[in-house]
């Protein structure tokens, strides 16, 4: 953790404007990403979604970033302009969604959209851009890339599918990977198998790891470190291997709910939310 | 290979009784309007005996079902009826009318489609800022204004203030007769004759007619390109595809209008059916001697089976172009490719 960071974000704001007033998505969010792996939790709504999003540049208008300081290695994300970001974006930072079945284009091949990443950041031919995907297919263990390569995403598994999602994102190489409930979609076996392929991937690429997850347990036995979020706001920062030690009550609460394997309870507490939180007291 | 024999089963099950279907309405049609057939063959100073004899000609007195059971017969066998006005079996005259039709209904559409989809495109991108109040504008004031008021403003403007195309009918009298008739379009058919000068003036005579006509369909076509675009940019696929660092333009117009087209193969599909029948205005402005003018013709002159014969070649042109959609879907989606 000695080196410079691959991503430094000082109070991160995202903020929708409506007649109502402002809706302040994401509120002063800070955290400096190594070659590691972050998990940040939240339930839903809590922002962590718009701030992998807002690190994209993808956060849908009219919403608004702004930040004291937000960058990617030596690039100042705040002043990038649409064509800028662009190059970033697949290229040094890409982000995994939530559902292969939704985030896959339905009437494109398997193989023609990991060209088209390849194509956009490393360049080069269709040939060198067909032979790296077929190579990142394999290494996402795809036992028969060629097979693969020329099927359409509602011809292979949600397990499948993810994977050929994860080859498409990181065909270029990108320095950071944002996973965005990465396995929440999938059977708990795959959850498992497509984890693993992330985890192998990210350590031997030395990549810095985003992994966003209302899974407490998955990120607790996943991640190096834990960001926890409540109402667009960090509230507790954690070794993941000590989130039991964490002291936030609102932390505290959400692992107080969770039901446990021989740890017999009649009646699960339920999470009392104290408004003072969203202050961020 | 057995999907692939039962869906084209399935489909030729479906054409047949959609077509009996169709012969079942227009005979009926024929029962029910008071248009008295014998009379418009006789005229209305014949004698009873005359009257009773051709009543009995065409059969007038066999039970219902009887009667449908020729008439379907007859019409299996191309046979419509001979047509009051012309002399001349209603099939050859159809044949004979029908091509000016498709013409210009070729013409329309593709000036609907060419226009319409990147027009919608445009609006969906844009939305909310001018491109789109323009292109909603625009679609709302094709989709309100009566065809025949645009024909007229269109004809005064166009031909007699500014002189930039040619009036009424498909050729200048001068150019008639020149090419050989092959597929019964001028202008295809001038093309395959090498006879640029009657190209010239033939499209100079179809393209304001074919404008006023596809105007109509582009407002159709933008409308839905704009409504599918908007719900395709929703989908999570187009923020991977942003993600992955593609351009907005690729994003755009390969991602997300790959996916409208699938939804826009059936809307163009009844566009050009609804443009035969838009036809039927068109040609009567524009004395443009197609099908829509025929029929119109043929109801003033209470023709009947004229009438019937043109109703039931719109409908065979509905069936085949649900036909062809069908057949068009599984080139453009995949998941139709495997349904088969």
């Amino acid at each position: 953790m000695s080196e410079a960071p691959l991503l430094t974000v000082r109070n991160l704001r995202v903020t929708y404007p409506s007649a109502q007033g402002d809706t302040h998505a994401v509120r002063d969010v800070s955290f400096t990403l190594g070659r590691e792996r972050l998990g940040i939790v939240g339930e839903s709504g809590s922002g962590k979604s718009t701030t992998g999003r807002a690190i994209m540049g993808l956060v849908p208008p009219p919403g608004r970033i702004s930040a004291d300081e937000l960058r990617l290695g030596d690039v100042d994300l705040r002043s990038l302009s649409e064509r800028g970001f662009r190059r970033l974006r697949g290229g040094r930072v890409a982000m995994v969604l939530q559902d292969p079945k939704y985030a896959l284009n339905p009437v494109m091949s398997i193989g023609a959209q990991i060209v088209e990443t390849h194509r956009a950041h490393v360049g080069g031919g269709t040939a060198a851009a067909r032979r790296a995907a077929l190579e990142m297919l394999e290494a996402v263990r795809i036992r028969d890339p060629e097979r693969v390569f020329a099927l359409y995403p509602h011809q292979v598994s949600g397990g499948m599918g993810q994977r050929a999602m994860i080859a498409m994102m990181l065909i270029a190489n990108p320095d950071v990977l944002i996973a965005d409930e990465p396995t929440s979609a999938l059977d708990a076996t795959v959850q498992v198998q497509v984890l693993a392929i992330l985890d192998e991937l990210v350590r031997g690429r030395g990549m810095g790891l985003i992994l966003i997850s209302h899974n407490l347990h998955l990120v607790s036995a996943f991640c190096d470190r834990v960001l926890v979020m409540y109402a667009g706001r960090v509230v507790e920062t954690c070794e993941a291997g000590k989130l039991r030690e964490a002291k936030h009550p609102y932390t505290r609460g959400l692992l107080d709910s969770l039901p446990e394997l021989g740890h017999r309870r009649a009646v699960l507490p339920q999470l009392q939310r104290d408004p003072a939180w969203a202050d961020g007291a | 290979m057995l999907g692939i024999g039962r869906s084209i089963l399935n489909t030729l099950v479906s054409v047949v009784l959609t077509f009996l279907g169709l012969t079942i309405v227009t005979f009926f049609i024929g029962r029910i309007i008071p248009i008295d057939p014998v009379l418009a063959i006789v005229g209305p100073k014949a004698s009873v005996e005359t009257y009773d004899r051709v009543r009995i000609e065409i059969g007038l007195d066999q039970p219902v079902p009887v009667q449908y059971w020729r008439y379907l017969t007859k019409v299996l066998h191309g046979d419509f009826g001979t047509s009051v006005i012309t002399s001349q079996p209603v099939l050859q005259d159809m044949l004979h009318v029908f091509p000016a039709t498709l013409e210009l209904a070729f013409l329309a559409l593709a000036i609907g489609v060419v226009l319409g989809v990147p027009l919608g495109v445009v609006a969906a991108t844009q939305r909310g800022r001018w491109p789109d109040h323009v292109v909603r504008l625009l679609s709302l004031f094709g989709y309100s204004m009566p065809v025949f008021w645009l024909g007229l403003i269109g004809l005064l403007l166009f031909y007699a203030k500014l002189g930039w195309v040619e009036g009424p009918g498909r050729l200048d009298v001068s150019y008639d007769d020149i090419v050989p008739a092959v597929t019964g379009m001028i202008t295809v058919d001038a093309l395959l004759a090498g006879e640029y000068e009657v190209f010239a003036n033939a499209l100079s005579h179809l393209i304001l007619p074919a404008s006023i006509l596809g105007y109509l369909s582009l407002a159709y076509v933008a409308r839905m390109t704009r409504s599918f675009m908007l719900g395709q940019l929703r989908q999570e696929y187009v923020l991977a595809a942003m993600a992955k660092g593609l351009s907005g333009f690729r994003v755009v117009w390969v991602h997300a209008l790959g996916n409208v087209w699938v939804q826009l193969i059936t809307v163009i599909a009844l566009t050009f059916g609804s443009l035969l029948e838009g036809a039927v205005l068109t040609e009567t402005v524009f004395s443009w001697p197609g099908l829509g003018l025929y029929m119109k013709n043929s109801l003033f002159n209470a023709d009947l089976n004229a009438v019937l014969g043109g109703t039931v070649l719109v409908g065979l042109v509905y069936i085949v172009l649900n036909m062809l959609s069908d057949l068009l879907y599984p080139l453009v989606d995949p998941r139709a490719r495997d349904r088969k």
